[in-house]
């Protein structure tokens, strides 16, 4: 125990400041802009986000996962990933969406309940990317549930992915 | 000669592992796995090809690894109503779902199977669709009719079914598991794979030769290194092309920089799902400077696109390598002193000790490779297996354990952070001179090479055939087709809760296995 607790003084609070969001990957539209100083104030409720790979090579979920890190400490914002689509404000996709994921994407968005954010993460959420559509990619996310934020990004490391959160939460202000 | 018993003609693809391939007839492919087996080889990859308008029909693959090297068997098939090949699983088992995705894929079928079973295709297309056979573009598209899948049934009393994905909890890959229970006793555990089946292998036929390694390099993501670096080992095998040494020792470089990435992933990860959170605050900060030094240094945190065909798209100076030499140090003290927390406490450890043994003799049995394997006993690891620059010049040692528990992966994980951060450091101050991109000159129109890399799960295959200047076959192999099936022998008596555990432990690839 003295070792952990030496070790975490040692290294003591690593967090950064969270960035601003980017009203350039808004896709659909929204409601009048509130001022950007709202920002933190928005955040100062918690939002939960569940996260469906539908097709990714996994680098998005690598950077999903560095958000969980000390530097970004996304919970310490008030956000937080959760088990099930039942308990979610938001829905990350990542990947083309895979024809074999396509039920399961629906089935995941039509079990959340309002707002029903989606932020597609990634080039390949995007645009279907390097992949595209084929036998077996439908490509974008858009093209299977609606899509309120893009982030590009091969993959959007992980300060991109914070303000593709913050893109989609101001967008239904 | 490897397999002379076979008395096949073999031919050597050149590259910097010794690789042999030859053309078979199936009485010799029907030997091969026997031949291989007793001489301690192990399967490394099967898959299917069409080759008609090429030199026949029908073709079906099978790489192994021998202490000679990679040996690469093609089998011809003749174009019938239901082409087909001397089933190998009885010998090699994780050639069982290699054989139903060569199915779902080329319509090639492993005669007398005990798994008939679709693999990949989950009913999002037709079954009389095979989208590796030439008349089919790829680009079709088919409504889609989801098929169940015929899982296993556990009987008995008090057995119960817990079925788990293919969305799961945490921000992980899509896959189905099928738990068979008693109380919290795991009597059986089936996976269902192939979710994200994204038709990568129909893709690399309309992309263009030296524009595949971007493709390669996003088979599986956490393995971007491993897979750009075997595809462009194959194509340089093609076309005969010789990299400068500079860049040999640079990709290895990179190599060993995803490998410790990815292990102090895992490793923080391990010690959360232990419920010690600590681990993964103290691991994940130390992967993100990590990953931080990678995007100042490469231009990308994961080193993307960084592997390309004649070198790396990079280079490294006295300033930059001085960055670097200083930051494993630091890494290490780090490393160190977590190890030592993880080893003293109680509680971790015993999480840790004896969940998801798989025992030596069951590793040899089934294939278990890689990292995996190394902590099974199997001891394999491309990098020391042959004698090949710049890994012979820095006397990589493998790291190895008995026990085959999760302990057991933990160990091998720190070990090889350790052997990285030395043959970083190595490399960083023994750098050969030169240049370290030569563009490749006019490729050869039609040609045959492949690839063979350790990456941090195991060791990663790829083949390469060109046709007319542009790609007719690449097959890309991940080692976690070998592992995933281990996964299922691991749980077993285990509790539930150590399921996530176990699984972290492998941390297998879905995307590189469904492809």
């Amino acid at each position: 125990m003295w070792r952990i607790l030496k070790q975490i003084v040692k290294n003591g609070v690593r967090t950064e400041p969270a960035p601003e969001s980017n009203d350039d990957w808004r896709v659909a539209q929204a409601e009048p802009e509130r001022i950007r100083a709202e920002l933190l104030a928005i955040l100062g409720r918690a939002l939960t986000i569940r996260l469906v790979d539908a097709g990714s090579c996994n680098g998005c979920e690598l950077e999903l996962n560095a958000l969980t890190n000390p530097y970004y400490n996304i919970e310490g914002l008030g956000i937080k990933f959760v088990a099930s689509p039942r308990h979610a404000d938001m829905l990350m996709v990542t990947g083309p969406v895979s024809r074999n994921m396509v039920v399961a994407l629906q089935r995941t968005w039509q079990a959340m309940p309002a707002p029903k954010l989606v932020v597609a993460v990634g080039d390949c959420g995007c645009s279907g990317g390097l992949f595209g559509e084929s036998y077996a990619s439908c490509g974008k996310v858009a093209n299977v549930i609606p899509v309120d934020v893009a982030i590009p990004g091969c993959p959007p490391p992980p300060l991109d992915l914070l303000r593709g959160i913050l893109t989609a939460i101001r967008s239904r202000k | 000669m490897p397999l002379a018993a076979l008395d096949c003609r073999f031919e050597t693809l050149p590259g910097p592992l010794p690789m042999q391939r030859a053309t078979v007839t199936r009485q010799q492919w029907r030997a091969a796995p026997a031949a291989v087996a007793a001489v301690g080889g192990r399967l490394v990859s099967l898959w299917g090809s069409d080759r008609r308008g090429l030199d026949g029909g029908f073709a079906v693959s099978a790489a192994y690894a021998l202490g000679e090297g990679l040996v690469w068997l093609s089998l011809p098939i003749a174009v019938v109503a239901q082409p087909s090949y001397p089933d190998i699983a009885r010998t090699f088992p994780a050639a069982g779902r290699m054989q139903r995705a060569c199915r779902d894929l080329l319509g090639l079928v492993a005669e007398d199977a005990v798994d008939q079973r679709p693999w990949l295709r989950h009913g999002a297309w037709p079954e009389d669709y095979f989208p590796l056979r030439r008349e089919h573009g790829g680009l079709e598209s088919f409504a889609a009719a989801p098929e169940s899948y015929p899982f296993v049934r556990v009987e008995g009393d008090g057995v119960h079914e817990i079925a788990v994905g293919p969305v799961h909890a945490g921000i992980i890959e899509p896959g189905h598991f099928r738990f068979s229970v008693v109380g919290e006793r795991v009597l059986r555990l089936e996976q269902h794979l192939g979710y994200t089946h994204k038709g990568i292998e129909k893709l690399f036929e309309r992309t263009a030769p030296l524009e595949g390694h971007y493709l390669a390099g996003r088979v599986s993501g956490d393995t971007t290194v491993a897979y750009a670096w075997a595809y462009c080992m194959a194509l340089e095998s093609l076309a005969g092309v010789e990299i400068s040494w500079r860049a040999r020792w640079l990709r290895a470089l990179l190599l060993e920089r995803e490998r410790v990435a990815n292990h102090l992933g895992d490793l923080g990860a391990l010690g959360n799902d232990a419920a010690l959170g600590f681990g993964l605050a103290q691991f994940s900060r130390l992967k993100e400077d990590w990953l931080r030094l990678n995007r100042e240094l490469f231009g990308h945190r994961f080193l993307m696109d960084r592997v390309v065909p004649g070198g790396v798209a990079t280079d490294l100076d006295v300033t930059s390598g001085e960055r670097m030499r200083r930051q494993c140090d630091e890494i290490e003290v780090e490393v160190r002193t977590l190890k030592d927390i993880y080893e003293e406490h109680g509680g971790l450890q015993d999480r840790f000790l004896t969940t998801g043994r798989v025992s030596p003799k069951l590793a040899a049995q089934l294939g278990l490779c890689g990292m995996a394997g190394r902590a099974s006993a199997q001891a394999s690891d491309l990098r020391m297996d042959f004698a090949w620059e710049p890994y012979a010049a820095l006397q990589a040692t493998m790291a190895s354990h008995r026990n085959g528990d999760v302990a057991a992966r933990v160990t091998v994980r720190i070990e090889e952070i350790f052997e990285s951060l030395r043959l970083i450091r190595e490399i960083v101050a023994r750098l050969p001179k030169g240049k370290p991109l030569s563009t490749p000159g006019a490729l050869p129109a039609n040609g045959i090479g492949a690839g063979w890399v350790e990456g941090w799960r195991g060791d990663v295959l790829v083949t390469l055939e060109l046709e007319a200047g542009g790609i007719r076959r690449c097959h890309c192999h991940d080692p976690s087709w070998q592992n995933w099936p281990l996964l299922e022998h691991a749980v077993m008596d285990n509790i539930v809760p150590d399921f996530p555990l176990i699984n972290k432990s492998f941390n297998l690839s879905y995307s590189g296995q469904d492809l």
